[in-house]
């Protein structure tokens, strides 16, 4: 089934739109470049309104770009229309034809594409089979649940073996388990049919699980990209850090390099961060830190008060203040360790591998 | 700037659709050529008309008219008290409707007071009217002995035009009291506010825009019709009977033009208001459904009194419209009344061709409806659907449309086309044809049909048509196949409407039709004016049936193949 797959490039990529109220123009999406490749699956990850949607929809072809050029395969595509393009978009409401069933709804565009009845049928047949959807191709959509009709909208697109599978929150009308469910499967039948795919989502979990590369969209800029390993442990700033997963940030000046890690001093204590290629000696810098990487101890760097204590069952959770900051702390395999009360004064700690500076 | 380029590539993507920059072509001609163009002319002819150059010669003559002048001050007199009369009577229909505990006997008469003046000829309540009230009256003479009764005049036309009128009001603001959030007059009610408070100092102010639009919408029906005023009026001239007139009694062409130019102002200026302003207001304080469900009201000494005294208002309504087919059914009304005979409709189809009216009332009719619901439905999906340029011009002109008055059009196509475009030659085959008054009939549907359009394709999600698009269909097959049989209820009664609003018209349709056409509703209006009634109305319950007929049809076919609607139940 695999076809030739495509990637998709954005060149300098800006949307304007008017703001209904003011009449003023922004840019909803600002001078974007960004490379997706032949067979990968990219997420576009942010916040409500960052302009997530509208790049998906310029890469589809509903909405024209108003600087830059999009290649699709190495051509530029901008002024092909949305059906003369060869993408297939997953919509979040599915959008599914309501007036035909399930086989006629995949059919759609092979028929629109002029196949044989046999192999329309073969080919509409062997796609239901990969969804999992065998034996219901005469249901009317209605009759479908929403993961089913999850489904058919993503067997409706793998069908025409687009150069690029495009999907529009997919799973945000479903409820958290299918949710996890359904993003195994996507992927999986992503990998099988060997598609190139632009996913957006803003929800940080469904990206990490799901993709070769997340980019990260921050008011209409890209503020980060990269594997989801790279932007978990390396985010670029307190934004991209704070989106994914929770972060902790300690404010503090780099003192100088020591054999590659740097040394930061915090409130007057050092501490030695393995990651702080970036940073000039003498220059402001922040300490981010996962939860789960912060140790709670008898000893260490700095003094905390612990202000919440509670018992997740695979961690023990921990709100501690340092002076004004507060932090949290996810200490995993609680039993057997020690577990410090609400009140109780402690310290924290870390592996310089650890940490990274920003 | 920047947005050039986008734009620029959303021209080229509509480029490259051929059928769609066809569709949008051959509309924008349509609405030009048909809507504005007539318009246009009338404005030139009464400026340039007296063949001096610009001047404003023309108004100053006929603004010198006393019967101008008189029924300008008519139009405007009777528009304000049926405006407020309908709005008032509405407003008391919809309340009893909402707030009311009512039997299923009341709603049921409810619901057939809605729906009659739709299906009506718009004649047939002037021609009750003067049965039951008039000179020979059954009401006035049989029944309380009155031998003098005139109702021609300024009363028999309120009274007429408001029974006509008041159901759009009671329909419209049934929708708006239906989304008034109960819970803001339950708080009112909680903090000890009497029921007539409640709906003096709550719902009143909530409506009070609605109520405004309600006026202005009856006010604009009011002062275009022209069937009513022809009929039932008298001597007493409103502008639309006046100009028709002045074409067809004085032959004066330039001063109808002129005449015609001040009515358009008058109804585009309500138009302007009841659009821009009061729209949005209504919306701005009514936002969204209403959450809960409203406690009706259920004491007794309110709901009985409210039940019976609309319930004898509908019972009136309906025994207007049902008084026209008994009437001909009479030996001679007014003097004879049994047996019952059926010897009109005897003379309708041998003495006075009625089997050619009606075919070529029916024909022409039945051509024009499908035109009109599927222009309606190009132009509502274009508007809804579709982003370019000149969608603006399109929405605008179609809605625009509404506000011109039959009479003014009716003129406008005189002085448009008679000679040719730009008396030229061009087009001057058109004139004088069959082609032409379909051409009316179409134009006179097309913004009942793209409002309801419009408000069908809001329902349905844009992401389905994307879809489709996104699959490989071009824009024509998106339509085909996928919008179209979405809305496939609302094209069919679209299609329906437009032809009962077809079959019944008259204002423009009588200035425009040439003895080669006889049509029923100009034959009706030709034997009321006559005083033979009896043949009027037997003209006129064939038609009634007619109407109703395809009605019901419509409803037969929406039962057995209405997609649309079991896909929206199921949902
Ligand atoms: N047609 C439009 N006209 C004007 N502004 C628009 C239009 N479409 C989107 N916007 C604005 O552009 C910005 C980006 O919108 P976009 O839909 O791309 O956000 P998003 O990242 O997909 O958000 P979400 O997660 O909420 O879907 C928003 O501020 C939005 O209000
Ligand atoms: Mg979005």
């Amino acid at each position: 089934m695999a076809k030739e797959k495509k990637g998709v490039r954005l060149e300098h990529i800006s949307k304007i739109y008017q703001d209904p109220k003011t009449h003023k123009d922004f840019y909803a999406v600002h001078d974007t470049s960004l490379e997706i490749e032949p067979g990968s699956f990219v997420t576009l990850l942010g916040p409500s309104g960052c302009g997530k949607t509208t790049t998906l929809r310029m890469i589809a072809g509903f909405e024209s770009p108003d600087e830059g050029e999009i290649y699709l395969g190495g051509e530029p595509i901008n002024a092909l229309t949305p059906n003369k393009r060869d993408t297939a978009m997953v919509f979040q409401s599915y959008a599914l034809l309501p007036h035909y069933n399930i086989f006629d709804n995949v059919a759609y565009g092979l028929k629109l594409r002029k196949l044989d009845k046999e192999t329309i049928r073969t080919k509409v047949m062997d796609i239901l089979k990969l969804v999992g959807l065998e034996g219901m191709e005469a249901r009317m959509t209605n009759q479908l649940s929403g993961g089913q009709q999850q489904r058919v909208a993503l067997a409706r697109a793998l069908v025409l073996e687009p150069g690029v599978l495009l999907f529009d929150e997919p799973l945000s009308n479903l409820d958290a388990k299918l949710r996890v469910s359904m993003r195994t499967e996507i992927r999986r039948i992503q990998q099988e049919a060997g598609i190139t795919a632009v996913y957006v989502t803003h929800d940080q979990s469904e990206a990490m699980a799901l993709s070769d590369k997340i980019i990260i969209m921050e008011k209409g800029v890209v503020s980060q990209m990269g594997s989801p390993q790279e932007i978990y442990y390396h985010p670029k700033n307190e934004f991209v850090a704070d989106f994914i997963g929770d972060a902790n940030f300690l404010k503090g000046r780099m003192s100088r390099h020591e054999g590659g890690d740097g040394i930061v001093s915090i409130g007057g204590t050092e501490v030695r961060v393995a990651a702080a290629e970036g940073v000039a000696d003498g220059a402001d810098t922040t300490v981010v830190l996962r939860p789960e990487s912060t140790v709670l101890a008898d000893k260490g760097y700095f003094p905390v008060k612990v202000v919440v204590s509670s018992f997740m069952g695979a961690y023990q959770l921990y709100h501690v203040m340092l002076g004004e900051t507060k932090l949290i702390i996810h200490e995993y395999n609680p039993k057997g360790k020690k577990i410090y009360a609400m009140g109780d004064t402690a310290y924290i700690g870390f592996e310089p591998g650890n940490a990274h500076c920003i | 700037m920047a947005t050039a380029q986008g734009a620029a590539l959303d021209r080229k993507k509509l480029m490259a659709d051929p059928i769609m920059v066809t569709t949008i072509v051959v509309l924008i001609t349509f609405l030009t050529l048909f809507i504005l163009y007539p318009l246009a002319i009338l404005l030139i002819d009464s400026l340039y008309g007296d063949g001096n150059g610009l001047s404003l010669s023309v108004f100053k003559r006929v603004l010198a008219m006393p019967t101008f002048t008189r029924a300008i001050g008519n139009t405007l007199k009777i528009g304000f008290v049926v405006g407020i009369l309908s709005t008032l009577i509405g407003l008391l229909f919809a309340y009893v409707e909402v707030y009311v505990k009512m039997n299923r006997f009341a709603g049921g008469l409810f619901k057939l007071v809605s729906m009659l003046p739709v299906v009506s000829p718009p004649f047939v309540l002037s021609l009750s009217m003067i049965m039951l009230f008039g000179r020979s009256g059954l009401i006035t003479r049989f029944l309380l002995g009155i031998y003098d009764n005139n109702v021609y005049g300024y009363w028999g036309i309120v009274i007429v035009q408001t029974l006509t009128f008041f159901p759009v009001c009671y329909m419209m603001l049934k929708g708006l009291l239906k989304n008034i959030d109960p819970s803001l007059e339950e708080a009112a009610r909680d903090m000890g506010a009497s029921r007539w408070k409640v709906f003096t100092d709550v719902t009143f102010p909530l409506m009070l825009p609605g109520l405004g639009n309600a006026f202005l919408v009856t006010f604009i029906e009011s002062i275009a019709d022209f069937a009513n005023p022809m009929i039932i009026g008298g001597s007493y001239d409103t502008l639309a009977t006046t100009i028709y007139l002045q074409i067809t009694g004085a032959m004066d062409k330039v001063g109808a033009a002129a005449m015609a130019v001040v009515l358009l102002c008058i109804t585009l200026a309500m138009f302007a208001v009841q659009k821009f302003y009061l729209e949005s207001k209504t919306a701005a304080t009514l936002t969204g459904k209403a959450s809960r469900a409203r406690m009706l009201i259920e004491d007794k000494s309110v709901t009985i009194p409210l039940t019976i005294l609309c319930s004898l208002g509908a019972l009136f309504v309906i025994v207007m419209y049902i008084c026209v087919p008994i009437g001909a059914l009479f030996p001679t009304w007014g003097y004879k009344f049994t047996p019952l005979t059926f010897k009109w409709f005897g003379q309708v189809f041998s003495k006075y061709k009625g089997l050619k009216a009606f075919r070529d009332s029916f024909v022409l009719s039945l051509i024009a409806s499908p035109i009109t619901a599927l222009l309606s439905m190009i132009i509502s999906y274009l508007v809804v659907k579709r982003k370019f340029k000149a969608k603006g011009f399109i929405e605008a002109v179609s809605m625009l449309a509404m506000a011109v008055p039959g009479t003014v059009l009716g003129v406008g196509y005189i002085r448009g086309f008679s000679g040719g475009l730009f008396r030229t030659g061009f087009l001057q085959g058109l004139y004088g044809t069959g082609a032409i008054l379909i051409i009316v009939f179409v134009v006179r549907s097309l913004p009942t049909g793209t409002r309801s359009g419009i408000s069908a394709l809001r329902q349905i999600d844009k992401s389905i048509e994307e879809s489709a698009y996104d699959m490989g269909a071009d824009s024509f097959k998106v339509f085909m196949t996928v919008t179209l049989p979405l809305i496939k209820d609302s094209f069919l009664s679209g299609l329906v409407t437009a032809f009962v609003r077809s079959i019944t018209a008259i204002s423009a349709i009588i200035l425009l039709v040439t003895p080669s056409y006889l049509l029923i509703t100009v034959q009706i209006n030709e034997f009321a004016e006559k005083g033979a009634f009896s043949i009027a109305c037997a003209f006129a319950t064939i038609l009634i049936l007619i109407t109703y007929g395809s009605v019901l049809l419509m409803n037969l076919v929406m039962k057995f193949f209405g997609t649309s609607r079991k896909i929206k139940e199921d949902e």
